[in-house]
């Protein structure tokens, strides 16, 4: 089956469609303006489905490459280079399957400005496929770019009240990061002459001098989206005034695009450098996961706190990113995506119930499980998923990455996973407070005994991430065998450095 | 004069001929048309350009050394050319609207271009001057075109002051060059320097009494003080044309003799330069962040570009790089001119009579009211602030490439950091146009519209094919010799 279009053009452009559509839509046909949306979101995972089936497990390398010169003059050579392996599918896939129940979750959530939410979203999901599928750094970093764009009018303009003050923040926090990295870029080119990722993994002796530099370069445009601690204080206040699609969206792909960047970038170009600031990066990634942890303990606010939990999740991610062995990193990318499963169930969860009570206060709850018994059950759901409980998704991925991180020679110290463990236990003592305040226990506020269960809609956006919360905690070796190959390639790549090192 | 040095400067002939004879026509196109002035004059400058396309790839030294034609004098001339076609759609229906419609004015707008194209095509410094004479004059008219508003005289008298006292600077420091080299034209200059029978005192006193005038006409750091005020006091499509096309004529005459002439000690200015190049970033882009006149405000961001321009000057000193940096800077001065013409178009929109219309809460609302002129806008701010998939990335991507290859990462180091700060003076006005409430009153002028739109969507496109716009500007090499 081909259309003609190459399969990964076409997925990361069909949203255009749906843009083009729109436009020509009146701005009054709110419902004609979102099942425009959803119906071009949902054939985009369609597509990516079409291009998961075309993808071969078992190769590690790049597939279904793309390859175009886009800019050639003497001496500069920037090409359109497009490709997916084992680090990006599922990232790939998250996206696409991330966008239409985000876009469903704002059916009655959105009624101010439909027409242009829905045209931020799709540009959104064109500029995320994009940053995951580009094997060029020029082309890399204009879909990196990109995507802050509409992000920053979902946040400024749907956003909560101090919604600008927030979406200025994550524009220059993420726009610091990116002039940097857009420097290191410019430096790998003039000294290669190329930019495309497969050239400079072959080429990377050329700049192997310069690797420290290049790698922390790179490493901070990562480190602020991921975000790691120091550089996560954008996060709370962009997550809190977004919208919940916005919420959804930011939490389950944006923040992955950071992880993702050490993965393609950091680790297979500057290996040497990978391995020496390893520790380091490491010791952040603990500080994070404990911090995030005891800062969510704190909040009173739901939605707060999901979104300081993700900076402790999303430690875990990096811990085993930097521990460089087969077991952590594999478990990192897997967990990547549990994080978007489980925290995108959560912020959806918390935004049906501001919808409802307009407000996210967790005092303001209590009890309401007897109330709305439906919305309660998948919350449990997802709140233990979240926490790591055996059987569910999260426990797959945070225990392959401390099983990991324990046996890590670069690391060379049981401490880290160690020290790490507590934020599992962290995480399972907020998660169940937050649990326990909102649905346990009498019913103390009278305006709760109106709340209304889950509607269909609501239930339709929740049950595909439930169904793949428990589908990858039960039997997550078809996701590993996506991941391992390249995974394995990744790291023995970095090991021959460190090899080189001793 | 020769049939070679006729054809080297038809296209200027051609304009100055045609403004002389607009100028009579117009004493006999009533005051209710002047519209067919404004396509008067946008049909010669339509014609100068098909002129100047036909001396694509040609090279001469004409007029006995005085006037040299080459394709980086081409593609300048295309620039200004153009420019002054985009001045015309902003400022037609802005007269009318302010009540100062005069054919003159079309008329005053060519002579200056035609200035602008001697200057470009300059070798010799004694016609430097009397081209920079020729541009500005008419300008400092322009700058007053308003009047009896007070800001209008006030810009006019402060930019006349400003200019004839940098004209000053300059024609001191071609009389020391002259002194010391017994020469006016560059290649003369060139030949005295190369040997040996300079006085170098007298020619590096004079080389930087020059680039103090120029520093002044381009409005870079310490000499940057007049801009803002002159630009908000003129008439706004007067601004967006000196924004433009003033500052491409400053920078392509400072590389022409910079680079031609004084080969030799462009590389000993390097410090000077880079030392001009950082500040007028930091200053241009600092002072911004407070300003909530957009007239101000994009006063201040076009210092700050001719902060990026200057390191253009500054990595031409490595010899290795110096056709990159003059291409990078062509293309830089091409996606500045074409952006910032559709910001001001945008002002232009927007501003109502007595200076009204011009603040940042003024534009609350656009994006909501008028979507396609409020995304017009936030192409030209994206592009302003460099971001991906606008012409603005591309210009900043060759300019800091150039900067990186001819070894002043510093220098790239400190235009990426200033530009993270015009990031936010951008983001700025598009906060204020699609996240502020507001009942915004817009202008609905075809023209100002076709301007505004016809840039956005230049922006964008030429952005995801960016290759023959760059291509051109790599073949317009200056002729050396």
């Amino acid at each position: 089956m081909n259309f003609g279009i190459h399969p990964l053009l076409l997925v990361t452009f069909f949203p255009f469609v749906g843009v083009l559509v729109i436009l020509f839509l009146n701005t009054q046909q709110k419902q004609a303006i979102r099942w425009t949306a959803l119906v071009t979101s949902l054939i985009t995972f369609g597509i990516s489905l079409w291009v998961l089936a075309q993808f071969q497990p078992g190769t590690p390398g790049i597939q279904l490459e793309l390859r175009q010169p886009w800019l050639r003059l003497d001496g500069l050579s920037i090409d359109f280079y497009m490709g997916v392996d084992g680090l990006s599918i599922l990232m790939v896939l998250l996206t696409a399957l991330l966008t239409p129940i985000a876009i469903l979750s704002t059916w009655s959530a959105v009624e101010e400005r439909v027409k242009g939410f829905m045209i931020f979203f799709l540009l959104l999901e064109v500029g995320m496929t994009g940053v995951f599928l580009a094997l060029d750094l020029v082309l890399f970093y204009v879909f990196w770019e990109f995507t802050l764009i509409p992000m920053y009018f979902l946040i400024g303009i749907w956003g909560g009240e101090r919604r600008i003050y927030a979406a200025v923040k994550f524009f220059l926090f993420t726009m610091a990061g990116s002039l940097l990295m857009l420097l290191a870029i410019l430096v790998i080119g003039f000294q290669t002459g190329t930019f495309a990722w497969s050239d400079l993994v072959a080429q990377r002796e050329v700049f192997a001098n310069l690797q420290i530099w290049l790698f922390l370069a790179f490493g901070l445009a990562f480190a602020i989206k991921v975000p790691m601690f120091p550089l996560h204080t954008w996060l709370p206040d962009a997550h809190v005034e977004a919208p919940t699609a916005g919420s959804v969206i930011l939490a389950g792909v944006l923040l992955k695009m950071g992880a993702y960047g050490f993965l393609r970038f950091n680790l297979p170009l500057f290996p040497d450098a990978t391995v020496r600031l390893a520790p380091y990066m490491a010791i952040l990634a603990i500080i994070g996961i404990i911090y995030g942890a005891a800062v969510s303990l704190a909040q009173k606010d739901m939605k707060k706190l999901v979104a300081y939990s993700s900076v402790s999740h999303l430690g875990f991610v990096v811990l085993g990113i930097f521990a460089l062995t087969n077991q952590s990193v594999a478990g990192g990318v897997l967990q990547m995506v549990n994080h978007g499963l489980s925290t995108g169930a959560l912020f959806l969860i918390v935004g049906m119930l501001y919808e409802r009570r307009h407000t996210r206060e967790m005092s303001a709850f209590g009890g309401v499980w007897k109330v709305v018994p439906v919305m309660g059950a998948l919350m449990l759901v997802v709140t233990l998923s979240s926490m790591g409980l055996p059987g569910l998704n999260g426990f797959v991925g945070e225990f392959t990455i401390l099983l990991g991180t324990f046996g890590s020679t670069v690391l060379g110290s049981p401490w880290f996973a160690g020290v790490a463990t507590l934020g599992v236990i962290l995480a399972a003592v907020y998660l169940l407070v937050m649990f326990e305040k909102v649905f346990l226990g009498p019913v103390k506020v009278e305006a709760n005994l109106l709340l209304k269960d889950l509607s269909l809609r609501e239930i339709v956006t929740l049950v595909p991430l439930l169904i793949l919360i428990f589908w990858i905690g039960l039997y997550p070796q078809p996701f590993f065998n996506l991941i391992n190959p390249s995974v394995e390639n990744l790291v023995s790549l970095v090991s021959s450095a460190l090899l080189a090192a001793h | 004069m020769t049939l070679a040095d006729f054809n080297s400067i038809l296209p200027i002939i051609t304009v100055l001929l045609w403004a002389l004879l607009l100028l009579i026509a117009d004493l006999w196109i009533p005051q209710k048309r002047k519209g067919l002035t404004a396509l008067l004059a946008a049909i010669g400058l339509a014609a100068g350009i098909g002129l100047s396309l036909a001396q694509i790839g040609q090279s001469a030294l004409t007029f006995k050394g005085m006037i040299m034609l080459d394709s980086f004098a081409v593609f300048l001339n295309i620039i200004y050319l153009f420019s002054g076609i985009l001045a015309i759609g902003l400022s037609y229906d802005y007269l009318k609207r302010m009540d100062i419609e005069r054919g003159e004015y079309y008329v005053l707008m060519m002579f200056s271009i035609a200035g602008m194209m001697l200057l470009s095509q300059a070798y010799n410094l004694i016609v430097v001057f009397l081209a920079i004479e020729f541009l500005s004059i008419p300008l400092y008219i322009l700058a007053g075109f308003a009047r009896p508003r007070l800001e209008s005289e006030e810009a006019a008298l402060k930019y006349f002051l400003l200019g004839t006292f940098s004209s000053g600077f300059l024609l001191y420091g071609i009389a020391l060059i002259f002194g010391a080299t017994k020469a006016t034209g560059l290649g003369g200059i060139l030949a005295s320097l190369n040997g040996g029978e300079t006085n170098l005192v007298l020619f590096v006193a004079g080389a930087a009494m020059m680039m103090v005038g120029f520093g002044f006409k381009v409005a870079v750091a310490p000499f940057h003080e007049w801009a803002p005020d002159v630009y908000q006091g003129s008439p706004t499509p007067v601004s967006g044309f000196m924004a433009v096309s003033v500052k491409a004529a400053g920078f392509a005459v400072l590389l022409r003799i910079f680079l031609t002439a004084f080969p030799s000690l462009s590389a000993q200015l390097v410090p000077v330069v880079w030392g001009i190049a950082a500040l007028t970033m930091i200053v241009g882009n600092l002072l911004a962040i407070n300003q909530t006149n957009l007239k101000r405000l994009l006063a201040y961001s076009s210092i700050a570009h001719a902060g990026y321009l200057m390191m253009a000057f500054v990595s031409a000193s490595n010899p290795q790089q110096t056709g990159q940096a003059v291409a990078s800077m062509l293309y830089y001065l091409v996606a500045y001119g074409l952006t910032t013409f559709g910001a001001w178009a945008v002002v232009v929109s927007l501003e109502q009579a007595e200076g009204k219309g011009l603040e940042l809460e003024d534009y609350a609302g656009v994006g909501q009211k008028y979507p396609w002129l409020g995304v017009a806008m936030l192409v030209f701010m994206l592009s302003l602030s460099g971001i991906p998939l606008t012409i603005g990335f591309w210009g900043k991507f060759f300019l800091f490439r150039t900067t990186v290859q001819a070894g002043f990462t510093e220098l790239a180091l400190v235009g990426l950091l200033t530009s993270l700060i015009s990031v936010y003076y951008y983001l700025r006005v598009v906060v204020y146009m699609f996240m502020r409430p507001g009942e915004p009153r817009v202008r609905r002028d075809s023209w100002l519209s076709l301007v505004a739109v016809g840039a956005a969507v230049a922006v964008v496109l030429l952005s995801i094919l960016p290759s023959r716009l760059l291509e051109m500007a790599a073949q317009a090499v200056l002729r050396l010799q």
